[in-house]
């Protein structure tokens, strides 16, 4: 019987190696999962690649992970955020690499790593200081910058729901980078605020398929970035 | 709140209301954070306007009241909104692909500088110890079919917006459509800066003189 379902964020983050890429679902708040990434910074593993759109923020889950000192390298495209404090203190006095992709670019090259596709042309940041050493070609006449696709060791994300199996649904604006990154995650771990049996997910509602997830945990009542921020809570 | 110096010209909404009655009906349309935001709020009379967020929302509806709305429903300024009768989600690289794939018609975005050439600035001062965020910028730029920016003329010290050349980091290469400030709308032509319409009680010379690069008159066949 296929069953990915673990019984705890501990045990589903047990095997991050030191030097992991870790792929983080999640924009601003929607969609960060928290708990996964405080099992991380309980799992003690250092030295990641992390890609996330932003840094987080307060002291809690992604930002929390940083200022462990677990972190050295963000691929992101927009480390500055309401209360993101963490990530500009590392940065200035040089404890954390930066890798600045624009969100489209970082989107595509996510998801060309799933879709088993190295590279692909773009004309985001042709002519800018981010398309800048780059290889361009024109093509039908305009000009396009060459972008490499991205995989991870791992990818945690957070749905709404998720089955055994592990398809996942999820909910509303937290969707974001998730189903892509459980494309490029060689193991990709989904925290779902429900786990149902097979067949309970509509396939026709299905945005995730199972294939590209490995491991389910169930965490029931997930926190909210922005609440954990404003009781000035900070983990650990 | 206006900054201007002006005794007349735009105010910030009234810029925003400017730039609603240029986007036709129908449009599918991506605003970016700040004034581009306002223009949500002056779609006019009989007009409708599908609203697209990069984070994976097409049908994003108004902020809901102070202290409501959901953590896990925001747009691309991580600010509460809602999602309208007809809304769909998506992730990042379908939303990305609306918008570098040529199906949104309209950006409108804010600006550091814009050149005569249409080329935009908008993500970086290029100061040391800045930290740089580009965010979505650059992909709307590259992909949306018309780019319009609303901004102040000029800085808070007086300097150009609209210039002769970028000296910030670029966004984009000569993708910039309209330009829509406190005292004026213009478009970028092939042949640089051309006044579309004045602000009320703003002169010609008055434009001119605040604008960094030559401004040409009013299309007289217009």
């Amino acid at each position: 019987m296929i069953d990915k379902q673990l019984s705890s964020p501990a045990e589903a983050v047990a095997d991050v190696f030191d030097g992991a890429t870790v792929m983080i679902g999640g924009f601003g708040e929607a969609g960060s999962p928290i708990e996964l990434i405080h099992a991380l910074i309980d799992q003690g593993s250092t030295g990641l690649t992390v890609v996330n759109n932003n840094t987080g923020s307060g002291e809690v889950g992604l930002a929390a992970l940083i200022q462990a000192g677990r972190v050295a390298k963000m691929i992101c495209s927009y480390p500055r955020t309401t209360n993101s404090t963490v990530f500009p203190k590392l940065y200035h006095a040089g404890d954390i690499e930066l890798e600045l992709v624009p969100q489209g670019t970082l989107a595509e090259r996510i998801r060309a790593g799933g879709a088993g596709i190295p590279a692909f042309y773009t004309p985001t940041s042709l002519g800018t200081p981010l398309g800048e050493g780059k290889e361009v070609r024109a093509i039908d006449g305009r000009e396009y910058v060459l972008e490499y696709a991205l995989t991870a060791d791992f990818a945690l994300i957070k749905g709404r729901a998720a089955d055994r199996h592990g398809n996942v649904v999820f909910n509303k604006t937290a969707r974001n980078f998730a189903p892509i990154m459980a494309m490029a995650g060689r193991t990709t771990v989904v925290q779902a605020a429900a786990v149902l049996d097979p067949g309970e997910i509509d396939p026709e509602v299905v945005v995730t398929p199972g294939i590209f997830v490995q491991r389910v945990v169930h965490v029931p009542n997930p926190a909210h970035e922005s609440d954990l921020v404003a009781k000035g809570v900070t983990y650990p | 709140m206006s900054e201007t110096l002006e005794q007349h010209g735009w105010s910030r909404d009234q810029m925003a209301q400017r730039v609603a009655q240029d986007i036709p009906d129908g449009s599918y349309v991506n605003l970016g954070i700040g004034i581009p935001e306002k223009v949500a709020m002056y779609v006019p009379e009989g007009r409708e306007f599908i609203y697209h967020t990069e984070n994976g929302l097409l049908g994003m509806g108004p902020s809901p009241p102070e202290g409501g709305g959901e953590p896990e429903l925001i747009n691309a300024g991580k600010r509460r909104v809602t999602a309208l009768p007809g809304a769909s989600y998506f992730h990042h690289a379908d939303s990305f692909s609306m918008i570098r794939g040529g199906h949104l018609d309209l950006c409108v975005l804010g600006a550091l500088q814009v050149a005569q050439n249409g080329d935009l600035a908008n993500w970086s001062t290029g100061g040391p110890g800045a930290i740089p965020a580009v965010g979505g910028a650059m992909d709307l730029v590259a992909g949306v079919k018309s780019i319009f920016v609303v901004t102040q003329h000029c800085t808070k010290d007086g300097t150009p917006k609209l210039v002769e050349r970028c000296t910030y980091p670029l966004t984009g290469l000569g993708i910039v459509n309209r330009i829509y400030t406190d005292l004026a709308v213009i478009e970028v032509t092939p042949d640089g800066f051309r006044l579309v319409e004045l602000a009320p009680g703003v002169d010609f010379d008055t434009v001119a003189e605040r604008t960094g690069a030559p401004l040409l008159q009013v299309s007289e066949t217009k």
